[in-house]
C-alpha cells in the first residue's frame, strides 16, 4: 500500500494516522497553509508551521487545538518522518515532507519559485513521489519577475496621484495583500486596508512579521484622508458601495489570471497586473525537476494536460482530484460566490 | 509598431468611450501619416492580405516554444485568442527592434508571395524582436480582428477632432472601397467632395421596447400602429438624380441593392425616405433569413436577386422637395409619403407600410398576436402628432413585440468562450426529448447575468462525462427555458428545425430534466 492515499476526506497516511489538508473533519491534520481551501474548520488537532498559527486562529478561532513546528524539523509518528519545507506561496506555507523506510512522499501544498521577500525562499525537496498542484500549469502562464510589475504598479499609482485620483488595488486578504503592501513604493502616499486585510495584517504583526505601515479604512473614514493613497483590498469588496467613498478612484487586480486578455477584460477593472502566489508554467517544470520524482501527482489546476506532458516528457504522472479550489478558482475572480472567495488563490 | 502597440493597449484597457477617443486624437498627434491611414484602415475592419496560413502559426510557434501541438491547442482553448496564444507560447525576447506599423505591414505584403521555409524564417525571426504585446499586435496583422470595441463612429469622432472636418463627411469618405495602400491622408481626408453634401442622411429615429402595457399609452385613437418588420432599417436618398442608401449602421449600402436603382427616376429630388429594407417576393415579405443570404456579400449574384429581391418598405419621409420636414406632425409627413410612393408608382421595390386599424387596445393586441403570420415581430405604435426625432428616444415611438416563443431543454454540451469569455463554459448545447433519447436542437450563450455564467461554469467543470477539444459533454442535468423568434424546418440539422435568435430566458432550477420538453413539442410550433 502507497505511504499516502487518496480518500474522500483528504490526503491520507494510513501508517501516521494524520491527514493532510483534508476538506472533511479528521482526527488530526497537516495544514500546508492558511488558505480556506487548504485549511478547514472541524479537525481535532492541526499540525502547520508557526507563521501559520495566527492566520488559523484568525480564521478558525483560538480554541482549535494547534501544534507548530518549524521549516526543517523532524516529528516522528509511527515510523514515518514528517518535516516541513518552504514553499515560498503565502507567509508560513510548507511543502509537507513524509519518509517510511526510506520512500519519500512530497506534498506541495500550493508554491512559487521566486522569493516574494515575505513567504520564505522555495525549497526543492528530493522524493521519490510529488504531489503537486499545476494552477498555471498551462506554457501561456509566464510570470515577469515581481519587481518589474510592482514597477509597474507604483508608476500606475503615482500617475493616479497626479490625476487626483485614488488607486484602489485588488488582491486575496492572506498573502497577495501583504506581498502588495510591501512592494508599494511608500514615498508615494499612504497605504490604506480594508478591514479584511488589516485583520490579517494585525494577526502577522503581533506574530512579529514586519510589514509596511497601513491605515485601517474604518466606518467613520474621511474623504479628506485619501489624499494620493492606495487602498488596499479583497475581491470581494469590487463592485460593492464600500468603494464609493474613494471616488474617483483607479482599479487594479493583481492577479496570475491577468495574463489573459479576455479575463483583464471580463473584470472590466482599469488594470490588470500579473502577479500570483503560484507557480508559473516555468516554476512547475522546474520544481518537477529538481525534487528528482519518478511519479507525479497533479491535483489541481489545468491536471490533464499537465499530466500528459509530464508523462510525454519521460516522467510518470497522475491525476487525484481534490476539494483544493484548482480549475475552479477560475471562476472565484468574480464578486460574489462564496465567503472564502477573497482567499481563494489566484 | 510600438506607438500603436501602445494605442491598442489603452483602447484595451478602457471601456470608457471618452478615454478611448483621448487615446486615438492622441495617437494621431504621434503617427507618421502612412501609419495613420493604416491604423484607421484596421479599425474599419480593412486588413492586409492575409500571407500566412494560420496553421502554420500554430506549427511554428508551437516549434519555437518547444511544446507538443497538442498542448498548444489545449492552450488556445484556455485563451481563446490565437495571436495571443502565439504571443504567451514565446519564450522572452532579448532584444526589441521599434519598427513602424507600415513597415510591419509592408513585410507581411512581400511574405505573401514566398515559400514556406522563407516564411517560417521571417515571422520567427520578426516575433523575436517583438516584446509580448507587440507580438500580440502583430500577429492580428496577420489573423485578422482588430476588436477593441471601437466604432467605426467613435473613430470618426476622434478623426474629426484630429482633423477638424465634420464626422459626416469623414465618415462619406471613409465609405466603399477605398485602399489604404494608394492613399495620401492629406488629399485623401482635405480634397473636396461634392458628394458627401449629396449624400448626407439624417440620423435614425429609434424606438424603446414598450416595458408596460399599451393601454397604458391612452386614448388608441391617438395612436398610428403598423407592422414591426423584420428586415434592415433603411434610408432611401435621392438628391440630384443620384441614389444612396443608408443602413442603420450608417453605412453606405446602395450598391448592395440593386433594385433600388430605378428610384432615382421614380422619385423627386430632394426625397429621403425611411423604411424597412424586405426580403419579399409574391406580395409577401420572406424570413429575414432570405435577407441575410445577401448581407455581407460582395457582389449580389443574378440567384440571390431573383431568390430574395428587395423592397423598401416605407413609414416615414424625412425630406421632401429638398425640405427638412422632420418637425412635422407624423400624420402629416405620412400623407406625403404615401402621395409620394403612389405617384412612383412602383410597387416591386416600393411599399408603404400599412397602417394596422382597430378601435381599441384589445383589437391592437389581437393584430399583434397574428404577426408572424406576415414574418413581422410585432407591432410599432407612434404618436400621430409626433416629430420625427434624433437617436434612441422615449414617449412617442414604441416597439410592441411578440412574446419569443419558448421550450423547456436540457443542457448536455458545453463550451469555452472566447474574447472576454474566455475559460469559462458559456456556448451551450441543449436538447429536448425523443422518447428516452435526448436530441440537439440549438446553442445558445446569452441570456444569463455574470454570477448565473459562474455557477453554471462551475457545475460543468464538476459534471463533466467526456472532453472533445473545447467542449465538454456534462451530465444531462440543467434545464433552461429557451426563448425565440422563430422556428423553420432545416434539413441540416439533426433536429430537423433550425431557430431564430435562440437565448436564455430562465434557468428552471424548479424543474428536472425528466420534465423538459420534447421534439413533438418543439415540431408543434412551427408553422404551417
Amino acid at each position: 500500500m502507497p505511504l499516502l492515499q487518496f480518500t474522500d476526506r483528504g490526503i491520507y497516511c494510513k501508517r501516521a494516522g494524520i491527514y493532510i489538508d483534508p476538506w472533511k473533519p479528521v482526527d488530526k491534520a497537516l495544514i500546508t497553509h492558511g488558505h480556506a481551501d487548504h485549511a478547514r474548520y472541524g479537525h481535532g488537532h492541526y499540525l502547520c508551521h508557526h507563521h501559520s498559527k495566527p492566520v488559523l486562529q484568525l480564521r478558525l478561532g483560538t480554541n482549535i487545538e494547534i501544534q507548530t513546528v518549524t521549516y526543517h524539523e523532524s516529528i516522528n509518528v509511527n515510523g514515518v518522518t514528517i518535516s516541513f519545507h518552504p514553499a515560498g506561496h503565502i507567509i508560513g506555507s510548507a511543502q509537507i515532507r513524509l519518509e517510511y523506510k526510506g520512500c519519500i512522499w512530497v506534498v506541495s501544498g500550493d508554491y512559487k519559485i521566486e522569493d516574494d521577500g515575505l513567504s520564505g525562499a522555495f525549497e526543492p525537496v528530493k522524493c521519490h513521489y510529488f504531489i503537486t498542484e499545476c494552477t498555471f500549469g498551462l506554457p501561456v502562464y509566464k510570470w515577469r519577475p515581481q519587481k518589474e510589475v510592482f514597477d509597474d504598479i507604483n508608476h500606475w499609482w503615482q500617475k493616479n496621484k497626479e490625476a487626483g485620483k485614488t488607486t484602489v488595488i485588488i488582491g486575496y486578504s492572506l498573502g497577495k495583500a501583504q506581498r502588495i503592501i510591501q512592494g508599494l513604493d511608500t514615498s508615494i502616499g499612504p497605504i490604506l486596508t480594508h478591514g479584511a486585510v488589516e485583520n490579517i495584517n494585525q494577526a502577522l504583526r503581533n506574530d512579529g512579521v514586519s510589514l509596511n505601515e497601513t491605515i485601517r479604512v474604518t466606518a467613520d473614514f474621511n474623504k479628506n484622508q485619501l489624499n494620493g493613497s492606495i487602498v488596499v483590498a479583497p475581491p470581494s469588496a469590487a463592485g460593492t458601495t464600500w468603494m464609493k467613498k474613494f471616488h474617483p478612484y483607479s482599479i487594479g487586480i493583481a492577479s496570475g489570471w491577468m495574463g489573459l486578455r479576455g479575463a483583464r477584460r471580463r473584470r472590466s477593472v482599469d488594470r490588470g497586473f500579473v502577479l500570483s502566489d503560484h507557480a508559473d508554467w516555468i516554476g512547475l517544470n522546474q520544481a518537477i525537476n529538481e525534487s528528482g520524482a519518478e511519479y507525479v501527482i497533479a491535483t489541481h489546476g489545468y491536471t490533464n494536460a499537465f499530466a500528459r506532458w509530464l508523462n510525454e516528457k519521460g516522467i510518470q504522472a497522475g491525476v487525484e482530484s481534490t476539494m483544493f479550489e484548482g480549475e475552479l478558482s477560475e471562476i472565484n475572480e468574480g464578486s460574489g460566490g462564496k465567503a472564502v472567495n477573497d482567499e481563494v488563490q489566484n | 509598431m510600438q506607438r500603436f502597440t501602445r494605442l491598442f493597449n489603452e483602447l484595451d484597457q478602457t471601456t470608457k468611450t471618452n478615454q478611448k477617443v483621448e487615446a486615438l486624437v492622441d495617437y494621431f498627434q504621434d503617427a507618421s501619416e502612412k501609419d495613420k491611414i493604416w491604423t484607421i484602415a484596421l479599425l474599419s475592419g480593412k486588413r492586409p492580405p492575409r500571407s500566412v496560413n494560420t496553421n502554420f502559426l500554430r506549427a511554428w510557434a508551437a516549434e519555437v516554444g518547444e511544446i507538443p501541438d497538442w498542448l498548444f491547442e489545449e492552450s488556445y482553448h484556455v485563451v481563446g485568442d490565437l495571436a495571443e496564444t502565439i504571443s504567451l507560447i514565446f519564450p522572452q525576447s532579448q532584444q526589441t527592434v521599434n519598427r513602424s506599423l507600415t513597415y510591419w505591414i509592408n513585410f507581411l505584403k512581400d511574405l505573401k508571395t514566398a515559400d514556406e521555409v522563407e516564411k517560417k524564417k521571417q515571422v520567427i525571426g520578426a516575433w523575436l524582436q517583438m516584446a509580448p504585446y507587440e507580438r500580440f499586435v502583430f500577429n492580428k496583422l496577420i489573423t485578422g480582428g482588430f476588436r477593441v470595441g471601437v466604432s467605426q463612429k467613435l473613430m470618426v469622432r476622434a478623426l474629426s477632432r484630429h482633423t477638424g472636418i465634420e464626422e459626416n463627411k469623414l465618415a462619406h469618405k471613409l465609405m466603399g472601397n477605398w485602399q489604404p495602400e494608394n492613399i495620401d491622408f492629406q488629399e485623401f481626408f482635405f480634397s473636396d467632395n461634392p458628394e458627401e453634401d449629396l449624400s448626407k442622411p439624417y440620423p435614425f429615429y429609434l424606438a424603446y421596447a414598450l416595458d408596460g402595457e399599451a393601454s397604458e399609452l391612452g386614448d388608441p385613437s391617438l395612436w398610428l400602429a403598423e407592422r414591426k418588420w423584420d428586415g434592415i432599417r433603411g434610408q432611401v436618398i435621392v438628391r440630384d438624380q443620384k441614389l444612396y442608401v443608408w443602413s442603420r449602421g450608417e453605412e453606405l449600402v446602395t450598391e448592395k441593392f440593386p433594385e433600388f436603382g430605378i428610384l432615382k427616376d421614380k422619385l423627386p429630388d430632394g426625397t429621403v425616405i425611411d423604411g424597412e429594407i424586405l426580403a419579399f417576393k409574391e406580395g409577401k415579405p420572406l424570413s429575414f433569413n432570405h435577407l441575410q443570404t445577401r448581407i455581407g456579400r460582395k457582389n449580389v449574384s443574378g440567384k440571390v436577386l431573383r431568390n430574395a429581391p428587395v423592397v423598401l418598405m416605407a413609414y416615414d419621409i424625412m425630406e421632401a422637395r429638398g425640405k427638412d420636414i422632420r418637425n412635422l406632425p407624423l400624420m402629416d409627413r405620412r400623407d406625403k409619403l404615401e402621395a409620394l410612393v403612389y405617384e412612383a408608382n412602383c410597387r416591386d421595390v416600393l411599399r408603404i407600410s400599412e397602417i394596422i386599424h382597430g378601435k381599441d387596445w384589445d383589437d391592437l393586441a389581437h393584430e399583434r398576436k397574428s404577426s408572424r403570420k406576415y414574418n413581422s415581430e410585432g407591432l410599432m405604435l407612434k404618436k400621430k402628432d409626433s416629430t420625427y426625432k434624433v437617436g434612441r428616444k422615449r414617449g412617442d415611438w414604441w416597439k410592441w413585440k411578440v412574446d419569443p416563443m419558448t421550450i423547456d431543454a436540457v443542457m448536455i454540451y458545453a463550451m469555452r468562450g472566447h474574447g472576454r469569455r474566455a475559460n469559462l463554459y458559456t456556448d451551450y448545447t441543449f436538447a429536448v426529448w425523443d422518447k428516452d433519447r435526448l436530441v440537439p436542437f440549438t446553442k445558445a450563450y446569452s441570456g444569463l447575468t455574470d454570477q448565473e455564467i459562474r455557477e453554471v461554469d462551475t457545475f460543468v467543470k464538476k459534471n463533466t462525462i467526456e472532453r472533445f477539444g473545447p467542449v465538454r459533454s456534462v451530465k444531462p442535468e440543467l434545464v433552461f427555458e429557451i426563448a425565440f423568434e422563430g422556428i423553420n424546418k432545416s434539413t441540416r440539422h439533426k433536429s430537423g428545425v433550425a431557430l431564430r435568435f435562440p437565448r436564455m430566458h430562465r434557468w428552471r432550477k424548479d424543474k428536472p430534466a425528466s420534465e423538459a420538453n420534447s421534439l413533438q413539442d418543439l415540431y408543434a410550433l412551427l408553422e404551417p
